[in-house]
């Protein structure tokens, strides 16, 4: 038995931030990989087509956006890239941010029973939850290099950092989502605020059309939403398309700013939830 | 040694929001309520008399030494779940200090996070780390768990096609199979069939007895404790009243005296009781001296109990019958209101008064807890159910009446007819 081991002692105080926050969530990271499992899991055991809807979706809206956009306003884009693949191109992050800031927003008060009976670093449920949908962008993925293929289009050298901006997309969506799942443990009408950034985003962001349609002077302003400087970034790795760098590092600040207002945000309400949840 | 568990000066305050009628604070309110204020000219004025402060704890101290199996008992409200949720690190304490040197796991529930649509095996991997076990550390107990919930054929099943009770055995059975320094056990004994309570009960002994793991442990179920706990702490209105040896903390809850109901929580409970076709319930008096009393009785006097009530329709095999329980629950007589009768009786709609008079000599000087219970013959109880009456006892009959204040344990105190002759 290892009792008084300093490894295991436990201070419990009022207010304090636990001082081993990070190491306990390190700790914890097996619950983390099993809830992301559970809900990949239990997200395809009940649907008839599973996987299927991460490539129904964003095809079927990129198949609309392209008949309405291009063919019937007759929207042509700058884009080197055939038009719905620069659809596509967009439609892959935005799917994937409002997906996992939809699952993470929710995410607090769909495990409440785990968190009114269980100690576990907070953080690890909305974590998952955007995890799942990373799972479900795996797939679009899939989708797209189909895509390519059947228009034989090469991707640039640029492709190597796309990394960086699914990276960059994560952030977006666990940023916002933390804040707005932890509002959402104490203002229960924040649910309904989602449903609402989602829709008006996919218009105010440029997946259906270029950015590059902004006039100069308003794009540093465009960028303020963070997902523009996501989207470009896409384009430019996968298609080659120019990129606007003033406002990508625009959104890039947005995005760090986020992530810093939801993490601050969590951890100075988590230690409540199960009070209020 | 140092102990295992210390807690110093914990309080934990809730704050109660009387206006609000819903259970959630929504955005709407808050804003609404901000612009009432403003257009007041008073935005920053705090909304005052709608809160109220609560506090669950208050200044409760205590150490637990190492191999300690402590009962923390207490009525409801009482903050025993407060203060296990507090050591589980689930909420937070508003004042005070606790510093815990081992791994503690805490059970509040049975079958935390259990998913109904993935199997017996996905779930038990889940639960399991769900509360802090390792996947090397469930592989390595895997079977034992599977044997202990006697679910082998259902393995591969998804939850929701289990019965309540292979439910409850396999979550358990998970909980049971964790191997923490400190295990905190909240009443989850009260699900289940009696002969898997006991194998739980006979489990969590071995873990703490034989295993030398500290346990802090609470039930309703008294009997439980006594069996399982060494140490006691006696919780009432978020203090400790009493934190001893278990028998003496246990008897001194018993006697506290706040554990009776009073005569209006009884109409009251009667008349929240389910309506029923067949019956209703309209009264319930117990009776000595020719006065109604409540809560305590003396043994060396006749105790009336008058059941009122109403029967909408003509009704064969009717049946009021009392379990005299001790407060353990174990049931030490049952009477019917019909046993002196020949044959099942009906009975005619109308309104009718069954009365029972305990003659003086039978009660002993305990708690008894009086279920009265109501049913159809053969065919169905009728509601209330779970009606009960608390009844204090004391010693003033002819029993041991030359030694009087002997408690002897006995659970009826029968003044029976000895002779005794010199030869």
């Amino acid at each position: 038995m290892t009792t008084g081991s300093p490894d295991n002692i436990i201070i419990i105080e009022p207010g304090k931030a636990a001082k081993n926050y990070w190491r306990d969530l390190w700790r914890f990271r097996e619950l983390f990989y099993i809830l992301s499992w559970r809900d990949l899991k239990v997200r395809y055991k009940q649907t008839v087509i599973g996987a299927g809807w991460s490539i129904i979706r964003p095809l079927l809206t990129t198949v609309i956006f392209t008949i309405v956009f291009n063919k019937i306003a007759n929207l042509q884009e700058t884009s080197k890239a055939p038009y719905a693949l620069m659809v596509f191109a967009g439609m892959l992050p935005w799917q994937f941010f409002s997906n996992a800031l939809t699952e993470a927003s929710n995410s607090l008060i769909g495990n409440s029973n785990l968190i009114s009976k269980v100690y576990f670093p907070r953080m690890i449920v909305p974590a998952s939850s955007v995890i799942t949908s990373l799972v479900d962008f795996g797939v679009s993925f899939l989708l797209l290099i189909a895509m390519m293929v059947i228009y034989q289009f090469l991707p640039p050298w640029q492709i190597v950092f796309l990394p960086v901006f699914i990276v960059m997309v994560f952030l977006a969506a666990f940023g916002t989502g933390l804040y707005i799942t932890a509002l959402n443990v104490k203002y229960r009408d924040f649910r309904y605020i989602i449903p609402f950034i989602v829709q008006f985003g996919l218009y105010v962001s440029p997946v259906g059309i270029s950015s590059s349609r902004i006039p100069e002077k308003w794009r540093l302003l465009y960028a303020l939403n963070p997902m523009v400087g996501v989207i470009d970034g896409f384009r430019w790795c996968l298609l080659g398309d120019p990129i606007h760098w003033p406002s990508f590092f625009m959104s890039l600040t947005i995005i760090l700013l986020f992530v810093w207002l939801g993490v601050w945000y969590f951890r100075k309400t988590e230690k409540s939830f199960a009070d209020n949840i | 040694m140092e102990p295992i568990i210390n807690v110093e000066k914990i309080s934990k305050k809730f704050v109660l929001s009387h206006e609000s009628k819903e259970r959630y604070t929504a955005l709407r309110d808050v804003v609404s309520q901000k612009v009432k204020n403003a257009v007041r000219g008073q935005f920053f004025k705090k909304d005052k008399g709608t809160k109220e402060e609560f506090w669950a704890l208050q200044d409760v101290s205590f150490t637990v030494n190492q191999g300690d199996r402590v009962g923390i008992i207490g009525r409801n409200g009482a903050g025993k779940s407060t203060l296990l949720k507090i050591l589980s690190r689930i909420s937070d304490p508003t004042e005070g200090r606790i510093t815990i040197r081992g791994r503690v796991a805490s059970l509040l529930e049975v079958g935390t996070g259990f998913h109904p649509e993935l199997t017996g095996r996905e779930n038990i991997f889940l639960n399991g780390a769900i509360l802090g076990m390792s996947r090397a550390e469930i592989r390595s107990k895997f079977d034992e768990i599977v044997d202990f919930a006697e679910v082998e054929k259902f393995l591969d099943t998804p939850v929701k096609r289990y019965s309540s009770g292979m439910y409850v055995r396999l979550a358990f059975a998970v909980a049971a199979h964790m191997e923490p320094e400190i295990l905190i056990v909240d009443e989850v004994l009260a699900v289940g069939d009696a002969q898997f309570q006991k194998k739980c009960l006979g489990k969590m002994q071995d873990v703490s007895k034989n295993e030398g793991r500290t346990v802090l442990f609470v039930s309703h179920n008294i009997q439980a404790i006594s069996n399982l706990c060494n140490r006691g702490i006696y919780l009432a209105n978020g203090k400790i009243v009493m934190h001893n040896a278990i028998d003496a903390t246990i008897e001194k809850y018993l006697h506290a005296g706040e554990a009776f109901s009073s005569s209006n929580d009884l109409a009251k409970r009667i008349a929240q009781s389910p309506s029923d076709p067949d019956f209703k319930l309209i009264d319930v008096a117990v009776i000595q001296d020719n006065r109604e009393v409540v809560g305590h009785v003396v043994n060396g006097k006749e105790l009336e109990i008058k059941l009122t009530y109403d029967l909408p329709n003509r009704v064969t095999g009717f049946r009021a019958f009392l379990d005299f329980c001790d407060d353990m629950g174990v049931t030490i007589f049952r009477t019917f209101h019909d046993e002196d009768r020949e044959g099942i009786m009906s009975l005619e709609a109308g309104r009718y008064v069954s009365k029972i008079i305990i003659p003086p000599n039978i009660l002993a000087p305990i708690i008894y807890d009086i279920k009265l219970l109501f049913g159809i013959h053969t065919i169905r109880m009728l509601p209330p159910h779970e009606l009960v009456i608390r009844i204090n006892v004391e010693q003033t009959g002819d029993y041991n009446k030359s030694y009087s204040g002997q408690f002897t344990g006995g659970k009826v105190c029968l003044s029976l007819p000895w002779t005794i002759n010199k030869i």
